[in-house]
């Protein structure tokens, strides 16, 4: 596996009195697709949402351990949440454009972070949208509102407003299970394209997806990693029980 | 034959649902005909003397004087409209601000506290709020601002206080409402809080809080009872906000006492001019909620 993006060492996260996962240490390779999978409540969208801290927003919860991107802790005492936020980038389960039209979303994330000039927005919204595979399909109304879009457009709307802030890394929680077949083809196509300039990881609940598009697997199991492996290697020859139970659909 | 349900024959159950369906019917039906019944009755007994004096005449002539038969509102008309407008001016951004805090940064134990305040404002009847009102804010802007101390700012600052339990308690709807996935995407995107606030947040729960603002005017524009005793009621055009006003609520209340013929026919014209007022409002407020996005 080539190099590490973000490395987590002895990560433990608890809501309240609930130990949600349990000592995870796990070494995410830079430019490729890891895919998370498990059955529900496992703690693979807690794990997710550890990497850029947005697990912070629920109240009662505490993180143990260390997150490194790019060797550094950004559970550290000094790390500007706002700062890793724009370099760790996140999609949602629902396909959830704001309320605003299309080029407004995806001038959001620019324009929060300072960026004013017209010139200069117009160039970024026409990049990401290019580049999330949505240009030719709304260049000629990027001024109507973002929710007439289909769910599909949705999605690859929020993944270019993600790529708007020129992030590193790519979180998706489940980015294609509110998506019909069609649309989630789409969407595996441009997750493809992506990996050759960011690092992303992929929460799914479907096995076939993590076996199209991953390089590498991991299963979490009611809140432990059980087992990463390279994504071909987990599914054809597992080495845990548990994950070749899992995998070949005894259970979950 | 009998079945599930109260094992009673198919029949008799579908006549017992038949009456129910009924009842309700007849239970809804009263409402409506009480608002219709409102409704024909004002018109009855206001149209007739509108068609007298010329409806411009009645809404534009500043000279009430019902002895001499000069019937003229509109001095309460702009008494009645500085007054909601001034309440609005300061209650609204308050009452807003007050619903972010409660929806977004107040502590649970805070917001507890807060809301159990506010809708205890929403019950204390407004006669009381008139009272405190007369023996502490009147004689407050007399002493140090001047006038009479019956005047628009009274009625502002007590109506101000009215409508904020209207527009606190929409509004915090309003922004809880806004999916949650609309606040972490924002989030993740490395805004900060008071980013999502003032861009996402509030703009999303836009209708919802504009519902609260016109719902807290119509309240402020039909209130009476605190505004009878503090505004001073004089049938004059106000020059400034410490001149003593009139609206047209308390014109009603003041002389439907004693009025009779075409000095009452008048009192229900006012009354009128009111409800227009306030249907008004209402559709401003479902069309504000119909426009969404």
């Amino acid at each position: 596996m080539s190099q590490a993006k973000i490395e987590v060492r002895n990560l433990n996260v608890y809501y309240q009195q609930y130990h949600a996962l349990h000592d995870i240490s796990i070494a995410i390779p830079q430019q490729q697709v890891t895919a998370l999978i498990g059955p529900s409540g496992c703690g693979k969208s807690t794990f997710l949402r550890s990497l850029n801290r947005l697990n912070e927003l629920i109240e009662g919860t505490r993180t143990e351990g260390q997150v490194l991107l790019d060797g550094v802790d950004i559970y550290a005492p000094q790390t500007d949440v706002v700062e890793l936020r724009k370099r760790v980038g996140m999609v949602f389960q629902k396909p959830s454009a704001f309320p605003m039209s299309i080029y407004d979303n995806i001038a959001y994330g620019p324009r929060i972070h300072g960026i004013t000039r017209k010139v200069e927005l117009d160039e970024i919204v026409e990049r990401s949208l290019r580049q999330a595979n949505l240009w030719d399909e709304v260049k000629d109304r990027l001024g109507s509102s973002a929710l007439r879009l289909s769910g599909g457009q949705q999605q690859r709307l929020v993944i270019a407003r993600v790529l708007s802030i020129n992030p590193e890394v790519i979180l998706m929680d489940e980015p294609a299970s509110a998506l019909d077949p069609i649309s989630t083809a789409k969407l595996e196509d441009l997750i493809a394209q992506l990996k050759r300039d960011y690092t992303i990881v992929i929460v799914t609940h479907n096995m076939q997806q993590a076996a199209r598009v991953s390089d590498a697997t991991a299963f979490f199991l009611n809140g432990d990693l059980i087992e990463f492996q390279p994504t071909r290697k987990l599914f054809v020859n597992p080495e845990d029980k548990r994950t070749e139970d899992y995998v070949t659909g005894r259970f979950g | 034959m009998t079945t599930q349900g109260g094992g009673r024959p198919a029949q008799v159950r579908a006549a017992h649902e038949r009456l129910v369906a009924l009842l309700l019917l007849a239970t809804s039906l009263v409402s409506v005909l009480a608002i219709a019944l409102i409704i024909v009755f004002l018109f009855a007994k206001g149209m007739p003397l509108l068609g007298k004096v010329g409806v411009w005449h009645f809404l534009t002539s500043p000279t009430w004087n019902p002895t001499r038969g000069e019937f003229g509102i509109a001095t309460m008309l702009v008494g009645s409209l500085v007054v909601t407008l001034g309440a609005l001016a300061w209650g609204a951004p308050l009452g807003l601000a007050l619903a972010i805090f409660l929806a977004e940064l107040a502590p649970p134990r805070v917001t507890a506290g807060i809301s159990w305040a506010v809708d205890l404002l929403a019950g204390i009847p407004s006669v009381v709020y008139g009272f405190f009102g007369l023996v502490v804010i009147v004689p407050f802007i007399r002493e140090r601002l001047g006038g009479p101390g019956f005047s628009i700012l009274a009625g502002v600052i007590i109506l101000g206080i009215m409508i904020l339990p209207t527009i606190v308690n929409i509004s915090r709807d309003a922004i809880r409402a806004v999916p949650r996935d609309y606040k972490e995407g924002s989030l993740a995107l490395g805004a900060t809080h008071w980013q999502t606030i003032v861009r996402i947040l509030v703009p999303s729960a836009r209708s919802g809080i504009l519902a609260g603002i016109v719902l807290g005017m119509g309240r402020a524009i039909g209130e009476t009872m605190a505004v009878v005793l503090v505004t001073g009621n004089v049938t004059r055009m106000p020059d400034s906000i410490l001149s003593p006003v009139r609206t047209m609520t308390s014109n009603v209340v003041l002389e439907m006492g004693y009025a009779s013929g075409d000095h009452q026919l008048a009192l229900f014209a006012t009354g009128m001019v009111l409800f227009v007022f306030i249907v008004v409002m209402n559709v401003m407020v479902s069309s504000a909620m119909r426009t969404r996005g």
